[in-house]
């Protein structure tokens, strides 16, 4: 008997249940198909404006840095801004999301934009975020040629880019978003839940940022 | 502080934890780090009990039907064009792991942090076959170098001081100018992160563990702080997961529940940094991200606790806050356990991994306070499950015969009034007059334990019944 | 009018019983001032728990058996311990579980048990006596007591009426004491290592007095703070609450 079968089958005798049993097929049949929402904490129910200001105040409290936008042909000139302002050099990497590609970037002429996955040699990199979640500062990302997910470890630095207009109050929200996007049951081959800069606190317990993934996140909030 | 200590020793292992003043030091940082921080967020989140009630919730439903979420899970991988491995075994599980990494012709592995992983004994087992896995997060690092285990399920280097960690750096990093100062944490980190930027960039295969799989997607999940995790898993070309098969749950929203309720038990954020989840292998117009996705499922003995007096245990999310709440945790640390998991959880499960035979201190080793039970996320009742190791040891006579005749004895004379009077006022007595006019006694025979420590305060001198009856009352 | 008076058998538990009759005269004392009239069944020895929890569930279950018929025949039963208290309340029932008959007449007991302080505020909704004590206390709540049954703000709302006295809570008064019954003999250094805890979150408030609803806990504290030396007194909170202060604090001598 293969393991899997002798697994099944033990558990099968521990819980007295057979694979087969109508009633237990349809209540995971039911749960998987309807995926009921459990405990939603109230505090991400908000209007929209008081929903992007949470976001904001809870991505700060974890270490985040958060510029607001109003159009995104302004995230060059944000970009430029951040780097300039940790006296970085003029160099960004990024993939190749439309939403990114038809910005002005000649505006600035210094910055240097470098496009695909990262192979660990850039200080910065930018991703587009398909939504944040205001509940806990979060942003998330999805993998795929637009967004590469190295960027999102690999540089030192990490510039997200959200729209003010898909910053959701919980998670729940983000699902059944992935779920129209990708088809019910279907993920990109990575979703990235970001939530405030790399950390560590492994040695005395001490909180330090950056410990493998990037030292600082900074989130632009676009609307 | 090695990690070779067993569980059969665990009075030797307290005693040496307790004459080791850098550990106590190190463990007493537990209360102003992880206690306080997850009081914090506890009382700012004004759902945290009713999220209690629906994780416990959730993880019920699952057990009651986690073969066919097992089986869903499989199939959606699949589908996602990944591969499932079943493991009945620790044995099994390494196996299964070296022959993909020999397959793939595999010299350089890298791991995020996993428990499971201790558990079946991973990195022994590769090393034995020519393989050596990297830990690869910081405290995982650390211990890695230091040939220890980990003494605590979320923070591995807990007992672990900088002075210590510097020294290990400059015994193991051949490049490290000995003149660079590692004097402080932020030091010892730069230093790190760039020894293990390397090994991440070159790895070939992957190891990480899995906080969730989820059934609707076919995903794997992890939670981590560091980044060291997703760097596993997404530089190398084959990235492998191994998971027991409890982590399973049916839905994205079952994630989002337990999610809110895990980093804030274990660390009190809100939300761990980096939660990621991971299905099938890299799409074919994907930039990044590896070629192969392999997720082995372990049982490991956890089949036998459905249905059985411990399944509650099955819910467990390995935050570590019954350990970082536990009283005698705190007074020892994890080491002295002599097993993989300390503390109240791993004192009800280890006797399940190892058996009893090896591991009956455990149980006993706790004073059922319940402070445990009162901050488990998942509302697990761990004094009723230590107690009932204690019962199966009384069961197969395993309790010490000192212990046994003391019970037996106290069993017979409570059940006898009278005589229970006789004895009682006859002892109660003896000991006031012992004691004379200092109300408490230094030393008792047969009550060393006590007054090696402690005075034993004297009785009164006549019992309450005989006070009461000499009233005339009844 | 005697037969409207609630009718309470007061386990006075094991513990009281051999070292501190003062605590089982002081719950008598505030359950009678509270118009209760008291009974003490001669034959009662031990609710169990030493056996329950040391894994004899089949001695525990005798024992069990013994409380039950002595006491289920009173309106209430009231025991000045949270831990055996908390043995009947919680315990008892699953002693006796595929028993029908005997899980009934465990549950009807656990209905109608309760620790002291919360029997006395939240059963009995009782004024506080009026007594007094000068000075500052601090109280530690015992683990089965706060975690069983939730005894909490019951003891500390009964003292904030004792004249003279003001409460200074320590560090984490929700800790437990590292007595745990056979634990603090069993494995003797970590319990030490507890009470040590506990000892120093005593001094460090300053306070002249501790006090706990639990005898284990408090021989256990007062031997440690005896052991260093402490001045600070230790007593049951009913012997405060009833006045019956005048004999020596736990492990004190004589003068």
């Amino acid at each position: 008997m293969s393991s899997r079968d002798a697994i099944l089958g033990r558990i099968r005798r521990s819980l007295g249940a057979s694979g087969v049993d109508a009633t237990r097929l349809a209540a995971v049949r039911h749960r998987l198909t309807e995926t009921p929402v459990n405990v939603v904490p109230a505090r991400g129910q908000l209007p929209a404006a008081e929903r992007v200001e949470l976001f904001v105040r809870k991505a700060s409290d974890i270490f985040a840095t958060v510029a607001r936008i109003d159009h995104r042909d302004d995230i060059p000139a944000a970009v430029a801004d951040y780097l300039r302002g940790r006296n970085l050099p003029q160099a960004i990497r990024r993939g190749e999301d439309p939403r990114l590609a038809g910005l002005p970037w000649q505006r600035e002429a210094q910055l240097a934009v470098a496009i695909g996955p990262s192979a660990g040699q850039d200080l910065a990199g930018l991703s587009y975020a398909d939504a944040g979640v205001a509940e806990t500062g979060t942003v998330v990302l999805t993998s795929g040629v637009n967004n590469p997910t190295t960027l999102n470890f690999l540089p030192d630095h990490h510039i997200v880019v959200v729209d003010a207009s898909t910053v959701a109050g919980d998670y729940e929200t983000v699902w059944a978003d992935l779920r129209r996007r990708f088809g019910a049951g279907a993920m990109p081959r990575t979703v990235n839940l970001v939530t405030g800069p790399s950390r560590s606190a492994d040695i005395e317990e001490t909180l330090l940022l950056g410990a493998h993934g990037p030292r600082s996140l900074h989130i632009l909030v676009v609307g | 502080m090695s990690g070779s200590l067993t569980s059969s020793s665990f009075p030797k292992n307290a005693s040496a934890a307790l004459a080791n003043p850098p550990l106590l030091k190190a463990i007493a940082h537990i209360e102003e780090t992880l206690v306080s921080g997850r009081r914090r967020a506890v009382d700012a989140l004004p759902e945290f009990e009713a999220l209690r009630d629906a994780g416990r919730d959730i993880k019920a439903h699952t057990l009651k039907h986690i073969d066919l979420y097992l089986e869903t899970f499989e199939r959606k991988v699949v589908e996602a064009g990944g591969f499932v491995h079943w493991a009945a075994d620790a044995a099994e599980a390494n196996r299964i792991i070296l022959e993909i990494c020999q397959a793939t012709g595999a010299h350089r592995v890298t791991k995020g942090k996993s428990m499971i992983t201790e558990e079946v004994g991973l990195n022994a087992f590769l090393k034995e076959n020519g393989i050596t896995p990297v830990e690869t997060d910081l405290g995982e690092y650390i211990i890695q170098l230091r040939g220890e285990t980990p003494s605590h399920i979320i923070a591995p280097a807990v007992h672990v001081n900088k002075e210590q960690v510097a020294a290990d750096f400059r015994r193991a990093h051949a490049d490290l100018d000995p003149t660079r100062n590692l004097d402080e944490p932020v030091s010892l980190l730069a230093e790190a992160r760039g020894v293990l930027r390397e090994r991440f960039l070159s790895a070939d295969v992957g190891i990480t563990g899995a906080n969730f799989l989820v059934a609707e997607t076919g995903s794997t999940v992890i939670v981590t702080n560091e980044g060291n995790g997703d760097l596993t898993q997404i530089l190398p070309k084959t990235h492998i997961v191994l998971a027991s098969i409890e982590k399973v749950v049916p839905t994205l929203e079952d994630v989002a529940t337990i999610m809110r309720l895990l980093a804030r038990s274990a660390t009190g954020q809100e939300m761990s940094v980096y939660t990621t989840f991971s299905t099938g292998p890299r799409r074919a117009d994907d930039p990044d991200g590896p070629e192969a996705f392999h997720v082995v499922l372990l049982d490991n003995g956890r089949s036998a606790m459905l249905g059985s007096e411990f399944e509650d245990m099955l819910r467990c999310i390995r935050c570590g806050a019954c350990i970082n709440h536990c009283p005698v945790y705190r007074s020892i640390g994890g080491h002295a356990y002599g097993s993989v998991y300390p503390g109240p959880m791993g004192s009800v499960l280890t006797p399940s991994l190892q058996g009893l035979e090896k591991s009956a201190h455990l149980a006993n080793a706790s004073t059922l306070c319940g402070r445990c039970e009162s901050v488990c996320p998942m509302r697990i009742p761990l004094p009723k499950m230590l107690r009932h190791w204690r019962e199966k040891e009384f069961e197969r006579h395993l309790t010490p015969k000192k212990a046994r005749f003391g019970l037996a004895a106290w069993r017979f004379l409570a059940a006898r009034p009278r005589l229970y009077g006789v004895a009682t006022r006859l002892a109660a007595w003896s000991l006031a007059r012992l004691a004379g006019k200092d109300g408490a006694l230094g030393q008792v025979p047969l009550a060393g334990g006590w007054t090696r420590w402690r005075d034993l305060p004297a009785p009164e001198g006549g019992t309450f019944r005989t006070e009461w009856a000499k009233r005339g009352r009844k | 009018m005697t037969t409207s008076k609630p009718r309470v058998g007061l386990f006075v538990t094991c513990l009281v019983d051999f070292f501190r009759p003062t605590v089982g005269f002081s719950a008598v004392k505030l359950l009678e001032d509270a118009g209760c009239e008291v009974s003490v069944p001669p034959a009662q020895t031990c609710c169990g728990q030493p056996a329950y929890n040391s894994g004899d569930r089949a001695g525990a279950r005798a024992l069990a058996e013994q409380v039950i018929a002595l006491f289920e025949g009173f309106d209430h039963v009231v025991i000045p311990s949270g831990s055996c208290a908390g043995m009947i309340k919680v315990h008892y029932p699953n002693l006796f579980s595929g028993e029908p008959a005997w899980q009934l007449r465990a549950e009807r007991l656990a209905s109608k048990t309760h620790e002291l302080t919360s029997f006395l505020v939240d059963v009995l909704g009782a004024a506080p006596m009026l007594v007094a004590w000068e000075g500052t206390a601090t109280y530690h709540d015992s683990c089965s007591g706060l975690r069983e049954l939730g005894v909490k703000a019951q003891p500390r709302h009964l003292l904030s009426a004792v004249d003279g006295l003001a409460v200074r809570e320590m560090r984490d008064p929700e800790a437990c004491c590292g007595f745990g019954g056979a634990f603090c003999v069993k494995y003797d250094e970590i319990s030490n290592a507890i009470v040590d805890r506990k000892a120093t979150d005593v001094r460090a408030t300053g306070a002249d007095l501790l006090l706990s609803g639990d005898l284990g806990c408090l021989l256990n504290i007062a031997g440690k703070l005896k052991r260093e030396g402490s001045k600070v007194e230790v007593r049951h909170v009913a012997e405060v609450l009833a006045g019956m202060t005048s004999g020596p604090a736990i492990g004190e001598g004589r003068k």
